[in-house]
C-alpha cells in the first residue's frame, strides 16, 4: 500500500524537508559482513561493449528521417535590446525550414517568469536571441548571418561585488541580488568570538569561473507524432526535462517522453530542459520534420553553464592550543543573468570542523554573464579552496602540524544540526592518507633550496551524498529466467546501470548476465531523481533491491506452488532454485517457461525515507605533493593521494574511475581552467578547448586512491552513499596547501597559475633573489 | 552609455560551391558520395554513412573525439574534408571488432574501465590502435603521446594508459601464440 511520509534531504548543499510516497516494505540493510557475491567485487561496465564499438547512441547520434538541423543567434553584447530584428534575407536561404524569433513565438516564461524563451531584452554576451532550422547545420549557419538585427546596447556590469552594489547596472527587476538579501547562516556569537580568539587570521579568495565542458555539448533531438513530443536529450534529469517541456509547452506529461540512453558528461549541468530543447520542439511542431539540436562548442561554453565565481573574505579565531572558536565568511558568487538558486561556498566552513562561533554571509549576485549551472559539488569546491587554505595559515600561526590542527578539532556530529553522523570515516581518511603520501616524513623530503622546491599539502573534504526518496524501481522476472530492472533513472557515465544490475542480481541470487538494467526513458521508466549531488547510486539502488526482493518473494511463491514444497525450504542461488530434500536444483525455466507457459513476475520497489536521527554525509581527505619552479612559476604534481569514505562500496573497479576523475578535474580547476572575460566588452575570450585549459593526457601525475569502505548502518538498505562529488571538493585545496608548503606563502586566487606564483614570490624572499 | 548597433549583410539565396562527387573506402568498402566541399570527413562519416562512433565535441582539432584512421595514421576527421579523401583508406571505430569478436583494445578498456561518459572513447582506442600498428612494444611514455591530442573530460586518462599497454600485452600474447 502506498505511504506518505517525511523525510529529509540534502541536495548540492542545500537541505530540504518534504513528503513522499513509498511504497512496500524497506528491507534490513545488508550487514557490514553481510556474505555478498556481486556486491563489493570488481565489476566491468555491463555496457562496456556498446561504449567500446560505437554503437552506444548519444542524443547527438540520433539521426531520424527527415531530420531538420537547428542553430541558435545569440547576443554579441553582455547586455542589450532588440530594437529591430529582420529574418526576411535568412527565411530566403535555401534550405531554411523556419525562422523563430521573439516575434512569432509565444511568450513561454522560464525560471519562473524570471525571463523568456525569447525575448527583446538580452542579459549576456551568448543569450538567444532567434533560431534557424535547416536541412543541413551548414545552411543554418549561413542563415545566422542572414539575420539583421539593430541592437540597443545597455551598460553591463560583470564582477559580482560589484554588481551587488545598488547603483550597478540592474539585470532584473527587483535587482541583482538573489533573493534580495544574502543568505546568513550563524551559530554562537562569531564577531565576538574573534574579539576574544588568541590567534585569527584574516584573507581574502578569490575562485575563477570554470566550464564545464562535457564532450557532448548540450542539446536535443525532437520529434511529434500527432499531439506526443519524443525529446532525446543529453541530460542527467530525463523526469527533469519531461517536467520543463510539458509546463512550457503546456501538453500533460503523459504526452512528453524523454530518452537519454548515453550521454557524453554533464558534470551538474544538464538538469533540466534547455532554450535548445523548447526551441527545437517548436520548430519541430512548426515545420512538421523532426529537428536536431545539438550546441556548438562554442555555445557550450557561452550559454550552458558554468562554476561560479567567488569572492570570499574569511577570518578564522582559534585557542593558542588550536581550538577553533570563531569562523566568519562573507562571500560574492556571481550567477550569470539566470538563476533560481545559489552555490553555498560556506558549507565547508559552517560543518567541517567544531566550532562554536560560525557566521557564514553568502551574496549571490546576477551579472552580465552565461548563466552558471551546478558543476560537480558546487559552492564546496570553491569554499574547500579558500576555508582549507585558512586552516593551513592558522596552523602555521600556531606553528602546528595543519592535520593535528585538523584533528584537534575533529567532530563526530554535524555541527549544524546536533546530530551524530551516520557514519565519518575522515579520521581513518586522514591516516590512510597520510601514510599513502609519507605526511609524517614529509619535513626530509622537502626541498627548501634552489629553484625546485617541493612541498606538501592537504586538504579535507565534506560533502552530502545520502540520496533520498523519491524513487522507484521494477523488476520484471521472465519466464526464459532472466531479468530485467526498469527504472527512470540515468547512467550519466559513472556505471550506474552496473551498480544496479550488481545489486539485483544480488538479491535475487541470479548471476550477473541474466539481468539487463533499462534506464533513461520516461515512458518506460518509474521515477528516479535526477543524476546528481552523488544521489543517483543511494536513491535509486536501495529502490532496486527492494524491487528485486519482491520478485523473487513472488518467484518462491510460485516456485513453491508448482513444486508442491514449502515457500521457506526453497532459495535461489546461481539463478537455480535450490529445494530442500532434492538433490539437484531446479532450473527457474522448468518452473516458469515449462509449467506456467507465459506470464511475467513484476516486482516493485521504492526508496524509503532518510534516517531522522542521523546525518548522513560523505567525508575524505587528499594530500598533494609539488614541485614548484620558482624561476619559471610552474607547478608540477608528483603524486596526489584520495581516501575517501562514501559508505559501502558497491563496485570498487568504478569507484576507483571516479574517485581518479574527480582528481583530474580537481587539478584543473587548481592549476589551469579558467573562463577568461574581457572586462571592457563582457565577452568571453576563450569559449573552446584551445584556450580553456582542460587537463590532458600528459598533465595527469601519479594518483593513489582508498575508500575507507564501511557500510553505513543508518543510511538505507545498501549502507552505500554517493561518491560522484567528493572527490573534486578538496583537490584543489591541497594542492593550493602543498604548493605554500613549497615556497612558503599562499598563492590566494585560483587557478594558481605561474603568473600569480612569480607575482605571490616577489613578495617573499625566495621571489627577492630572483628579482 | 547606450549606444545602438546594427548589423548588415548581403542578401544570397544560395551560398558556395555545389556538391561534388567523392569516392571513401571505408572499414573495407566502397562509397560514393556527393557532398558540398566544405564537408568535413567527420560529418560525411557521420551524417552520409550513418558511422556516429567518431564523435564531434569542438569541430576545431582540439580535441581528438573524431580521430579516425586515414592510410595508417590517426587524422582529426573534423580538420580533414571528405574530398581530400579520395582514394584513401579509412578506418572507424565500428570496424575495429571484427567477427563478432572483440579488439584487443576494446577489451582491454572494458577490463580497466577506461571510460566514463564514453563519448571521447572511439577516439582514444582509435588513436592507440594508430600507435600499436606501428610499434608493438609500446612504453608508458609512447602510449601518453598517443592520446595526448584526445581530451577525456571524465579524467580517465590513468585506466586509458593502462587499457593502452595491456592491450598491447594481449596483442604480443596473441601472435606469440
Ligand atoms: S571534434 Fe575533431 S578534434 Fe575535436
Ligand atoms: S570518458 Fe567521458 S570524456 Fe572520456
Amino acid at each position: 500500500m502506498a505511504r506518505v511520509v517525511k523525510t529529509k534531504t540534502e541536495f548540492e548543499g542545500n537541505f530540504f524537508e518534504q513528503y513522499i510516497v513509498i511504497e512496500g516494505d524497506e528491507l534490513t540493510p545488508w550487514a557490514a559482513d553481510e556474505k555478498l557475491e556481486k556486491v563489493g567485487k570488481c565489476t566491468p561496465r555491463v555496457d562496456g561493449s556498446e561504449r567500446v564499438t560505437g554503437d552506444a547512441k548519444y542524443t547527438y547520434d540520433i539521426q531520424l528521417a527527415g531530420m531538420l538541423y537547428g542553430r541558435i543567434l545569440r547576443s554579441p553584447y553582455p547586455h542589450a535590446r532588440i530594437k529591430s530584428l529582420d529574418t526576411r534575407a535568412a527565411e530566403k536561404l535555401h534550405g531554411v525550414r523556419a525562422v523563430l524569433t521573439h516575434k512569432n513565438i509565444p511568450q513561454i516564461p522560464l525560471r519562473m517568469g524570471q525571463h523568456f524563451l525569447l525575448e527583446p531584452t538580452l542579459r549576456y554576451a551568448g543569450d538567444e536571441v532567434a533560431f534557424i532550422v535547416a536541412d543541413d547545420e551548414e545552411i543554418a549557419e549561413d542563415a545566422l548571418e542572414l539575420i539583421e538585427v539593430d541592437y540597443q546596447e545597455l551598460p553591463f556590469v560583470i564582477d559580482p561585488e560589484e554588481a551587488s552594489q545598488p547603483s550597478s547596472p540592474q539585470i532584473h527587476l527587483n535587482g541583482n541580488v538573489l533573493n534580495g538579501k544574502p543568505e546568513e547562516y550563524e551559530r554562537g556569537d562569531a564577531e565576538k568570538a574573534l574579539r576574544e580568539a588568541d590567534v585569527t587570521i584574516e584573507a581574502r579568495f578569490t575562485t575563477q569561473v570554470a566550464l564545464h565542458n562535457s564532450l557532448e555539448t548540450h542539446g536535443s533531438v525532437c520529434a511529434w507524432e500527432g499531439d506526443s513530443l519524443t525529446v532525446w536529450d543529453s541530460t542527467q534529469h530525463i523526469y527533469g526535462v519531461r517536467a520543463g517541456v510539458a509546463q512550457a509547452l503546456g501538453l500533460p506529461l503523459n504526452k512528453v517522453r524523454v530518452i537519454k540512453k548515453y550521454m557524453g558528461g554533464g558534470f551538474g549541468s544538464k538538469n533540466g530542459a534547455g532554450k535548445y530543447t523548447l526551441l527545437a520542439a517548436l520548430a519541430a511542431k512548426k515545420v512538421g520534420r523532426p529537428v536536431h539540436m545539438m550546441l556548438t562548442r562554442k555555445e557550450e561554453n557561452l550559454a550552458a553553464g558554468n562554476r561560479n565565481n567567488t569572492i570570499q573574505y574569511l577570518r578564522l579565531g582559534a585557542k593558542r592550543d588550536g581550538t577553533l572558536t570563531a569562523i566568519y565568511l562573507r562571500s560574492y558568487a556571481g550567477l550569470g543573468a539566470y538563476s533560481l538558486w545559489g552555490t553555498s561556498p560556506g558549507g565547508p566552513a559552517r560543518q567541517l570542523y567544531a566550532c562554536p562561533n560560525v557566521k557564514t554571509i553568502q551574496y549571490s549576485v546576477f551579472t552580465n554573464t552565461g548563466p552558471m549551472a551546478a558543476f560537480r559539488a558546487p559552492g564546496y569546491v570553491e569554499g574547500t579552496f579558500s576555508f582549507e587554505q585558512a586552516i593551513d595559515m592558522l596552523a602555521q600561526k600556531l606553528h602546528m602540524d595543519p592535520l593535528e590542527l585538523r584533528l584537534k578539532n575533529y567532530i563526530d556530529t554535524n555541527p549544524m544540526s546536533g546530530m551524530p553522523y551516520s557514519t565519518k570515516g575522515l579520521r581513518e581518511a586522514y591516516e590512510r592518507g597520510a601514510k599513502l603520501i609519507g605526511w609524517r616524513e614529509r619535513k626530509s623530503k622537502k626541498i627548501t633550496q634552489g629553484t625546485q622546491r617541493r612541498g606538501f599539502g592537504m586538504a579535507s573534504q565534506i560533502w552530502g551524498g545520502s540520496g533520498g526518496p523519491p524513487a522507484y524501481a521494477l523488476c520484471k522476472l521472465n519466464n526464459d529466467g532472466s531479468a530485467t530492472i526498469i527504472t527512470g533513472t540515468q547512467d550519466i557515465g559513472t556505471g550506474t546501470k552496473t551498480v544496479l544490475a550488481q545489486i539485483a542480481a544480488e538479491e535475487l541470487g541470479f548471476p550477473i548476465e541474466r539481468v539487463s538494467v533499462e534506464l533513461g526513458d520516461t515512458q518506460d521508466g518509474v521515477y528516479s531523481p535526477l543524476s546528481a549531488g552523488s544521489m543517483t547510486l543511494p536513491s535509486v539502488g536501495p529502490a532496486v533491491r527492494v524491487a528485486a526482493h519482491d520478485a523473487k518473494e513472488q518467484l518462491l511463491s510460485i516456485a513453491a506452488q508448482v513444486l508442491e514444497k514449502p515457500k521457506d525450504q526453497i532459495k535461489l542461488k546461481d539463478g537455480l532454485l535450490h529445494v530442500q530434500g532434492l538433490e539437484k536444483p531446479v532450473e527457474l525455466k522448468e518452473v516458469l517457461a515449462m509449467k506456467l507457459q507465459n506470464f511475467m513476475i513484476i516486482g516493485k520497489g521504492a526508496r524509503g525515507p532518510n534516517p531522522e536521527k542521523y546525518s548522513v554525509n560523505t567525508f575524505g581527505a587528499q594530500f598533494a605533493d609539488v614541485t614548484v619552479d620558482t624561476e619559471t612559476g610552474e607547478v608540477l604534481i608528483n603524486k596526489i593521494v584520495a581516501v575517501h569514505e562514501s559508505g559501502r562500496v558497491i563496485n570498487p573497479l568504478t569507484i576507483g574511475s571516479q574517485i581518479e576523475g574527480g582528481v583530474i578535474q580537481g587539478l584543473g580547476f587548481a592549476l589551469t581552467e579558467e573562463r577568461v572575460l574581457d572586462r571592457h566588452t563582457g565577452l568571453v575570450l576563450n569559449p573552446n578547448l584551445e584556450e580553456y585549459k582542460v587537463p590532458t593526457a600528459l598533465d595527469v601525475p601519479e594518483i593513489e586512491h582508498e575508500m575507507i569502505d564501511r557500510a553505513d548502518p543508518y543510511a538505507n538498505n545498501l549502507g552505500a552513499k554517493g561518491v560522484g562529488e567528493p572527490p573534486i571538493i578538496p583537490t584543489a585545496a591541497a594542492i593550493a596547501n602543498a604548493i605554500s608548503d613549497a615556497i612558503g606563502v599562499h598563492v590566494t586566487d585560483g587557478p594558481i597559475t605561474p603568473d600569480k606564483i612569480l607575482k605571490a614570490l616577489n613578495k617573499t624572499q625566495i621571489g627577492g633573489n630572483h628579482a | 552609455m547606450a549606444k545602438a548597433t546594427k548589423t548588415k549583410r548581403a542578401s544570397v539565396t544560395v551560398r558556395g560551391p555545389h556538391k561534388m562527387p567523392v569516392h571513401l573506402f571505408v572499414n573495407r568498402q566502397d562509397y560514393e558520395l556527393h557532398v558540398e566541399p566544405r564537408r568535413t570527413l567527420l560529418d560525411a562519416l557521420r551524417k552520409d554513412l550513418g558511422l556516429t562512433g567518431a564523435k564531434k565535441v569542438c569541430d576545431e582539432g582540439t580535441c581528438g573525439a573524431c580521430t579516425v584512421i586515414v592510410d595508417g595514421k590517426p587524422v582529426y576527421s573534423c580538420l580533414t574534408l571528405a574530398i581530400e579523401c579520395e582514394e584513401k583508406s579509412i578506418e572507424t571505430i565500428e570496424a575495429l571488432a571484427q567477427d563478432g569478436k572483440l579488439h584487443a583494445l576494446q577489451q582491454a578498456f572494458i577490463e580497466e574501465d577506461a571510460y566514463q561518459c564514453g563519448f571521447c572513447t572511439p577516439g582514444q582506442i582509435m588513436s592507440l590502435k594508430a600507435l600499436l600498428d606501428e610499434n608493438p612494444n609500446p612504453t608508458l611514455d609512447d602510449v601518453k603521446r598517443a592520446v595526448s591530442g584526445n581530451l577525456c573530460r571524465c579524467g580517465a586518462y590513468p585506466k586509458i594508459f593502462r587499457a593502452g599497454l595491456r592491450a598491447a600485452e594481449i596483442l604480443r600474447s596473441k601472435k606469440g601464440a
